[in-house]
């Protein structure tokens, strides 16, 4: 869906609309349809529309062949609705909001309410599909070779067309060397002079039918795993193309009673449409469940469950902590760094930014990686190189300086770069005018500097706030969330809010995609109250200095 | 007006021209893997990047003798499970899986992968451990190739002589690091949150379990051995050896550098599997190989034993063909060499064993150590054990209480098994 939308986005900036743009927006109707077709734009035009039917018709057949009906209407009225809008020559602002209007809708209203509605599901591991799927599931599973069965040699062949005709298995019975022919009808013996034996058993010819080679037969998979040859104690299934077994499913779905009875046992398991899962009466499950609404208990379980109620607070608290230590941290670095860089005195300022950006050109992922290692109590390089001893990760102090330490290094080349882009903003008019008026330079930079500075970096400091404040990298590929207090091993000292509940939602038996959604919601809701008010806050500061 | 008209028509004639290209992109894709002669099915496998490179020339010369297309996609191993169980809710995905046997409790109760029908006298022709560990609720799910266990890679510069008890091993090192031959007694990764396979030797010695067993011998989750008395005294016996005891365990040797430490001989002893060894040789040291040892008058110290598997997927375009290659294909010794070769991991079919054992004296070395394993468990629930034992084990090697902290952890997991 997304892939169709790049298209136009690129056709805003195609040579051919130059003139026409280089006008007056505000140039009348008739002007523009008058304005030059150039064949460049014309070109441009043309290719990128090409390109946006060529995409959508290449993602419209996984729509049709999966029956994703929902999906291919939206394609073609997507489609369709470019074509309308890029085609003609009216609609120019729309032509300018749409391409970002849809890339917000793919890339963010659509996972928020993927996720949103995820939440109110027991979507996870054991509950991915439908309950066709489960049972389907729970039935194939349960095909056993019939005890003391044997296996025999196996040819796929047809009476009619091998790509289309009506399939039968030829198979030989390894003792007696006797070939017969079965399809749904059952077993018939064939006439041993009709048909041709090879060594091993298999058959390699018989009158009157095709004996399909491994290519063909293989071409029509479902139709030979689908055939099921009754027999006396089961049925012959293929194993394969080469041989057939006696097999027989053991458990069955039974629509009456909405259960799965298992015959050798004689056990049953009834469906139960709340937890999405076949349970038996002493409450054993059978492992393949289906994906059911489970309505709000995702949040409950937030909120209730003694595991994530009670140590949410302090998780939340050094959550705080370590966001606002990060974003700060590296804030003040950053700036200092910048306000010395700025001095007109220095010399070799760009050497010094060149060195200074180079924690921010190296991938983060790896230094993270790096960084853990140089924690390490006996091996590491910073116990090494100043002769201490200490237990980095091992105490919840020293892991939160750990790494809080380093997400300074990591991040204050960008508040740096940033920081100083905003000083060489700040005209120089302003802080001479308050040394003339006698001012500190500490004074000066109090009352002038810092302020201006605020309000041009505030909106990338809430940025940076919300950024950490779901720094799962940070986190996971240094301490994962340790120390752990030796009676909880659920959570950490350094553990964030993110990789707390990725621990809860994917470190148990399985993976639980519904509830790590309603923690998420969570998350979100906290991190869009702080960023909500920090704006607001900003919003006010800006119309004191503007 | 003329010269707009004309744009349109021009415009759609051309967005049809490019539109058309693009259908006939996609229509070439297929065609320009496929061999001339494949009119046949297409059978798609997944595995790793070492394994993919193995597996193409068999692969090929299956997909030659049969008519077929067979294509090979690497996968990141760590993401492999994941994104097979993904595509497979989907209804898509691969019809060939190779990958680990302890995934199959997950893969079945996500109705990933169907069961293999071998009969008796194939199944003979592999170890019999291998088999165990690729039944799951008494139903063979995938075809076993190669098997690992840990064992003990000891320097023979450093110490000549096996050591038959932990406490021999202890008392080698000890001397080693007084004359200051050695910085460490015993590189066992744990790290900071611990490694519950690693220690888990040393934890069937002192007298824990994971697990019961049900009658038929299946692991049995309603019987948690962690938290239990035993296991709280095996975690005494480990404690003692921890960083506030003989100090033979510690926290600073991890998955990163326990290998590394070894290799350039800062301890004499290491806990690792058969992918160690190719670091090992790489740095010229002289090396045996012989079981974990397990403490003095306790059981031995049984490593867990894993399996390397072909799964026949659920979800597959082509099922039939994909059991035909699997069932019938796969058990050759000489796709089990090649993948040794690829990655030298014992193979499970004892004749590709008896092939590669002469050229390799180290396989035979690791089958013998893992002569005591049990099989690592593959039901659901034994994801719930890895990290709460492993932070347990990593709490008691620093110093915390075994009682409280075992007991704790049995909680938690009892809390996180359905």
């Amino acid at each position: 869906m997304s892939m169709p939308l790049s298209g136009p986005e690129s056709a805003q900036q195609t040579p051919g609309r130059g003139p026409v743009g280089s006008g007056s927006p505000r140039t009348s109707r008739t002007a523009r349809n008058h304005a030059p077709i150039t064949a460049a734009g014309l070109a441009a035009k043309v290719i990128l529309l090409g390109l946006v039917a060529g995409i959508a018709i290449w993602a419209a057949f996984p729509l049709v062949e999966a029956g994703q009906w929902i999906g291919l209407a939206v394609l073609v009225v997507t489609t369709a609705a470019l074509f309308y809008l890029y085609a003609g020559r009216r609609h120019v602002p729309a032509k300018y909001l749409v391409p970002g209007t849809l890339f917000l809708i793919a890339f963010q209203i659509v996972p928020v309410l993927y996720t949103a509605s995820t939440a109110f599901t027991n979507f996870g591991d054991g509950h991915r599909g439908s309950k066709d799927d489960a049972i389907v599931a729970i039935e194939s599973s349960s095909v056993k070779q019939v005890p003391g069965s044997t296996q025999y040699p196996l040819s796929v062949a047809t009476t009619g067309d091998p790509a289309t005709g009506d399939l039968v298995f030829l198979i030989t019975d390894p003792e007696t060397n006797t070939v017969s022919v079965g399809d749904t009808g059952g077993l018939r013996p064939l006439d041993p002079d009709a048909v041709t034996v090879a060594l091993g058993g298999k058959v390699t010819a018989a009158d009157g039918y095709t004996v399909l080679t491994i290519g063909q037969a293989s071409a029509r998979s479902k139709d030979i795993t689908d055939l099921v040859v009754p027999t006396a104690g089961g049925a012959l299934r293929s194993s394969g193309l080469s041989r057939a077994y006696e097999g027989k499913a053991v458990r069955a779905y039974d629509a009456g009673c909405d259960c799965v009875r298992d015959s050798d046992s004689g056990r049953t398991w009834t469906a139960d449409g709340e937890a999405g899962a076949f349970v038996a009466t002493d409450g054993e499950r059978l492992a393949q469940g289906w994906k059911v609404n489970v309505g709000l208990s995702n949040f409950t379980r937030v909120l209730t469950d003694e595991r994530i109620s009670g140590p949410f607070l302090g998780t939340l608290v050094w959550n705080f902590a370590f966001a606002i230590g990060s974003t700060g941290g590296t804030f003040i670095l950053g700036m200092l760094i910048a306000l010395a860089l700025h001095s007109p005195r220095m010399r070799g300022t760009n050497l010094y930014r060149m060195l200074l950006i180079l924690p921010y050109a190296m991938p983060s992922f790896a230094m993270l990686l790096v960084w853990r290692d140089m924690f390490n109590t006996d091996f590491g390089l910073i116990n090494n190189l100043f002769g201490l001893g200490v237990d980095w990760f091992g105490q919840d102090w020293t892991a939160r300086a750990a790494v809080i330490l380093v997400q300074l290094w990591l991040g204050y080349p960008y508040m740096f770069l940033v920081a100083t882009g905003a000083l060489q903003a700040i005209p120089r008019e302003l802080t001479e005018a308050t040394s003339v008026d006698g001012a500190s330079p500490w004074q000066s930079f109090r009352a002038v500097t810092l302020p201006l500075l605020l309000v041009a970096l505030s909106p990338l400091l809430i940025s940076s706030f919300a950024f950490n404040f779901n720094n799962f990298n940070a986190i996971y590929l240094t301490t994962e969330g340790a120390p752990f207090p030796a009676d909880n091993p659920s959570n950490g000292a350094t553990d964030l809010l993110i990789t707390y509940t990725y621990r809860l939602a994917f470190g148990g038996q399985a993976a639980q995609f519904g509830f790590a959604a309603a923690v998420s919601l969570f998350i979100f809701a906290i991190v869009a109250v702080v960023s909500a008010v920090s704006f607001r806050r900003t919003r006010q500061q800006e119309e004191v200095y503007a | 007006m003329r010269i707009r008209t004309a744009g349109v028509v021009a415009l759609f004639t051309l967005a049809l021209a490019a539109s058309g290209c693009g259908g006939d992109d996609k229509s070439d894709k297929p065609g320009a893997g496929a061999s001339p002669q494949a009119a046949g099915g297409k059978l798609v496998i997944w595995a790793d990047d070492k394994r993919t490179a193995a597996l193409k020339p068999f692969t090929d010369k299956f997909g030659q003798e049969n008519g077929v297309t067979v294509e090979v996609q690497a996968v990141p191993n760590e993401d492999l499970q994941n994104n097979f169980v993904t595509v497979s809710s989907q209804g898509g995905g691969p019809d060939v899986v190779i990958g680990a046997h302890d995934w199959i409790g997950n893969l079945v109760q996500n109705g990933a992968i169907d069961p293999v029908q071998l009969p008796d006298e194939q199944k003979a022709t592999f170890n019999e451990t291998a088999i165990k560990a690729v039944t799951f609720n008494g139903q063979l799910y995938g075809v076993p190739y190669a098997q690992e266990n840990l064992a003990l890679i000891r320097n023979t510069d450093l110490a000549p002589e096996a050591p038959k008890t932990i406490e021999d091993l202890v008392a080698t090192g000890k001397q080693l690091k007084a004359q200051k031959k050695v910085t460490e007694t015993l590189c066992l990764q744990v790290g900071q949150k611990g490694d519950a396979y690693h220690i888990y030797p040393l934890y069937a010695s002192a007298g824990g379990y994971l697990f019961g067993t049900t009658a038929n011998g299946d692991y049995d989750p309603k019987d948690l051995g962690v938290g239990k008395p035993e296991s709280i005294a095996a975690f005494k016996k480990i404690a003692a050896l921890g960083e506030k005891g003989e100090g033979v365990l510690k926290r600073s040797i991890a998955d990163t550098n326990s290998t590394a430490t070894f290799t350039s001989k800062k301890c004499a002893f290491l806990v690792s599997g058969p992918w160690a060894t190719a670091d090992v040789k790489k740095a010229g040291i002289t090396y045996d190989i012989s079981a974990v040892p397990g403490f003095a008058g306790g059981k031995p110290a049984a490593p867990f034993v894993g399996v390397q598997s072909f799964y026949v997927a659920a979800k597959g375009k082509n099922k039939a063909l994909a059991q035909e290659f699997v069932a019938n294909y796969v058990a050759k010794p000489e796709l089990a060499v090649a993948l040794y070769q690829a990655d030298p991991r014992p193979p499970a079919l004892t004749a590709a064993l008896d092939q590669v054992k002469g050229s390799d004296p180290d396989l035979a070395k690791f089958i013998e150590a893992g002569k005591n394993g049990q099989v690592l468990p593959a039901i659901p629930a034994m994801a719930a054990i890895w990290d709460p034992f492993g932070k347990a084990e990593a709490a008691v090697i620093g110093g915390a209480d075994p009682t409280s902290t075992v007991t704790a952890a049995g909680k938690t997991i009892a809390g996180s098994i359905k």
